[in-house]
């Protein structure tokens, strides 16, 4: 048994002598492992990051943000009328299709249309709108009926459905329905042939894609590629993945499981870094339909009940990762902003939510809280949260199940007691929740607004502030006066920032540092 | 011979339409909504209720499934509901490396297991006897991953033998097929060649005390002739029922190891597709893969008659 055992291992080895040649270290392919695998390729039918993220390697946008979240040039520049009701943007030259034809203002309108559709600060755009059209093949004419100051900032934004743009022929593709050709004037061209949903796609340098002169900085600037392709591989299994990294199989790893990083910490040639300097914030969502979080006291007692401190440390192990921010938009964004958020930042306040229990004649009715057990990054939330309510006095009854039972469970309407829910956890990105206009968690519409429905029309007029502020001075007070609304409503529990490192072998270099992982500017030199 | 392969065939219709209908009633009482993988955290209601109409999630039970077996019919397995790719394209792309490694896996087991049983019975009670019967027991109860691991460890980070990760189809060239398949493929062969060797020595033991073997001894028949030949083909029945199941086993799901060592096979893509809901895919992966157990058992009882020829149809 040995000897055979020992002549099937010498078969591999000889075969594969000297060394495992690593099949791309060329410099010219990148092999990089995704947070996760690319299965749905239309960017506009979901909010999925991997979609978004494959979105900005094969399409190109008009507008958008650079490392300051102000909106910049990229297919086309702009000129509002004096009136601001007029926004008349002017593609630049040498704009052309992965299939050979030029970007016309036809393909723009149609994709902004089909956009407008799906996207909800582009719904409030066109609640505005009164016309869109393309008087030639450079010139897109937006006409508004009133003045829609955030206009560049929405079609600039990198999340979370951003208006890529197509050709006219795929974007008249229903929005509900998901397109089938994927042609757009981005650096990369897919490569269809070499794509296996979920585990493997393939992108190869869009040779006649002209790039802007300006440095790159975030999703605006230059786009320069400078390597022939890009490959994204699934690899379900973080060690393997980071096993791959070490040995060179693999150039970049996109996030790193933080247990796990001793594993590749002391790897040579692999450095582990933030990619992104913003990060994710988790959350709490409560149902304001159903006793108890109907009454805002009891939503307030729970809110005093946790600690963003105990959330975070539990979720990433070493405080080097996570940031305790009471800042709903976020930390470090243009509207970030902490007032009122004491309850949440200063740890866990169980005797004065008990307290407010009281006041609030609360009976003792059953929080259902919903736990996933199979996503990594959402399954310690609901553990630390139950103990910290039920320290608070509240009766918990925690119910264990996978997250495609809490997705479909929280469109649930019905009480608790009859298949609904009463709180649930999840994450964003912070440029998902950067904005009034985009985080849908300050949605009051109750029926239209995410799960957790709640009535709230002091938010929506705040909102409504937001949107008509002329100036980021007016737009900031609008934003902190949403904060302090939140904080006092509690629309939703924030639970604190944390961040998930990167790791890369060093022969890859020249990355841009930002929220959504961009290929150009990119180099990697032979190993 | 040939009216009982049809007879056999025919057998499999009606027990592939309970398959059918089983699948389809479980997976719809299962809780989740591929309309939200689709849509993607943010979605509203309303546009989750939109997409599930597009989809025919809103159909009632009866619709839907009669749909679906009137696409099945047609020998269409569908369109994935999350990637809008055609089922049986994803089902053609992943069977290739399952395959692979499933056929590789199983020759390593049989080259090793047959010749580890048979001398095992051989030597009946002794220390070659315990020495095969101990590492059934060990590669039995040792979790595949963890063997997997081991095996990484030692011969692609150490050694750097063979590459951490990763598939290569037969036509790279067989140097970066076998490299790639070699350490799945002993990863899974552990399990098999303890379940096959055991399996051969029991079925060895039974037939060695049997009259023609001591015939064939007292006619001076060398010992390898009696043991390979005489014995080992009257024990080959229950031995070949096993390497059967095994295979039908290795194709419909050696998830882990695929996971270990990044493959991207058919197991895979069940649980992918099982996670995100994706109905058209899990039912064609489960009928396939009862197809599979029904071809493979097929195969296997067909194969009894050139091993024992007193088995007749």
């Amino acid at each position: 048994m040995k000897r055979g055992l020992a002549a099937a291992l010498l078969a591999g080895g000889v075969l594969s002598a000297p060394a495992v040649a690593n099949a791309q270290d060329d410099g010219k392919t990148i092999t990089a492992v995704m947070h996760s695998g690319l299965r749905v390729l239309d960017p506009v039918i979901t909010t999925a990051h991997i979609t978004r993220d494959h979105g900005y390697m094969i399409y190109d946008v008009l507008t958008a943000v650079d490392e300051n979240f102000e909106p910049q040039p990229q297919m086309a520049d702009w000129d509002i009328s004096d009136d601001k009701l007029t926004y008349t943007f002017t593609l630049r030259d040498g704009l052309k299709f992965h299939d050979g034809a030029p970007v016309t203002g036809k393909d723009v309108v149609a994709s902004l249309n089909r956009w407008g559709k799906r996207d909800s600060g582009g719904q409030m755009i066109f609640d505005v709108t009164e016309s869109l059209e393309a008087p030639d093949d450079k010139t897109i004419v937006w006409k508004l009926s009133e003045p829609f100051p955030p206009l560049l900032n929405v079609i600039s934004k990198q999340s979370a459905v951003p208006p890529f743009i197509m050709p006219e022929r795929v974007a008249e593709t229903s929005p509900d329905e998901p397109i089938t050709e994927y042609i757009g004037s981005g650096p990369f061209v897919f490569n269809k042939d070499k794509y296996e949903p979920g585990a493997s796609v393939t992108y190869d340098k869009f040779e006649d894609y002209v790039p802007r002169d300006e440095p790159p900085s975030w999703m605006a600037g230059g786009k320069t590629v400078k390597v022939d392709h890009v490959v994204w591989t699934t690899m379900p299994d973080n060690l393997t993945a980071m096993n791959a990294l070490a040995a060179g199989e693999i150039d970049y790893l996109e996030q790193v499981q933080v247990d796990l990083l001793p594993v590749i910490e002391n790897a040579p040639d692999v450095t582990v870094e933030m990619r992104d300097p913003l990060g994710f914030v988790t959350i709490g969502r409560p149902n304001f339909l159903h006793p108890p979080f109907d009454n805002k006291k009891v939503r307030q007692a729970a809110l005093l009940a946790l600690s963003q401190e105990d959330v975070l440390a539990t979720m990433m192990g070493s405080d080097k990762y996570y940031k305790v921010c009471g800042a709903i938009f976020g930390c470090g964004t243009p509207l970030g902003d902490e007032s009122g958020s004491e309850p949440i930042t200063t740890g866990a306040h169980p005797e004065e939510a008990k307290k407010l229990l009281e006041e609030a004649g609360y009976d003792g009715t059953p929080v259902v809280l919903m736990q996933p057990t199979d996503v990594v990054s959402l399954t310690n939330q609901p553990v630390v949260a139950a103990q910290a309510l039920r320290q608070a006095g509240f009766n918990v009854d925690m119910q264990a199940m996978d997250w495609q039972s809490v997705v479909q469970r929280r469109a649930q309407q019905n009480p608790p007691s009859e298949g609904g829910w009463n709180i649930f956890f999840t994450n964003w990105m912070v440029p998902e929740i950067s904005d009034p206009l985009i985080n849908v968690m300050v949605n009051g519409r109750g029926d239209d607004a995410w799960f957790g429905w709640p009535d709230d029309p002091e938010i929506e007029k705040l909102r409504d502030e937001f949107a008509r502020a002329e100036d980021q001075e007016a737009r900031k007070a609008a934003a902190v006066a949403i904060q302090k609304h939140v904080m006092d409503n509690v629309n939703y529990i924030h639970l604190g920032e944390y961040n998930m490192p990167q790791a890369r072998r060093n022969s890859i270099q020249n990355m841009i540092p930002s929220p959504v992982p961009v290929f150009w500017n990119m180099t990697k030199e032979a190993e | 011979m040939f009216g009982y392969i049809l007879k056999r065939i025919l057998a499999t219709i009606p027990v592939m339409a309970i398959v059918a209908v089983f699948v389809f009633l479980l997976l719809r009482l299962t809780p989740g909504d591929p309309a939200a993988i689709l849509a993607g955290d943010a979605a509203t209601p309303a546009q989750l209720e939109r997409i599930r109409d597009r989809l025919g999630l809103n159909d009632p039970l009866h619709i839907q499934f009669f749909t679906w077996i009137g696409q099945m019919l047609h020998g269409d397995l569908g369109t994935s509901l999350i990637s809008s790719t055609p089922v049986a394209g994803m089902i053609g792309d992943r069977l290739g490396p399952t395959i692979s490694i499933a056929i590789m896996t199983i020759i390593i087991s049989v080259l090793l297991a047959v010749p580890m049983g048979v001398i095992a019975a051989w030597r009946h009670r002794t220390w070659v006897d315990f020495l095969v019967m101990s590492f059934s027991v060990l590669g039995f109860s040792v979790p595949v991953f963890v063997i997997g691991y081991i095996l990484i460890q030692i011969f692609a980070i150490e050694l750097r033998w063979v590459p951490v990760q990763g598939y290569a189809p037969l036509s790279d060239g067989i140097g970066p097929f076998l490299t790639r398949a070699i350490l799945p493929s002993l990863t899974l062969a552990t399990i098999y060649v303890a379940l096959i060797a055991r399996m051969t020595r029991a079925s060895m033991l039974e037939v060695l005390g049997e009259d023609y073997v001591r015939t064939a001894r007292a006619k001076g028949v060398r010992e390898n002739v009696v043991l390979f030949r005489h014995a080992l083909r009257n024990a080959a029945v229950p031995i070949l029922t096993i390497i059967g199941t095994g295979f039908a086993l290795l194709i419909s799901g050696v998830v882990v190891t695929e996971s270990v060592f990044n493959i991207p096979g058919i197991g895979r893509l069940t649980v992918d597709a099982i996670l995100a809901r994706d109905y058209p895919v899990i039912q064609a992966m489960i009928l396939f893969t009862a197809g599979i157990y029904v071809f493979v058992n097929l195969i296997v009882d067909v194969s009894y008659s050139f091993f024992d020829p007193r088995i007749r149809y």
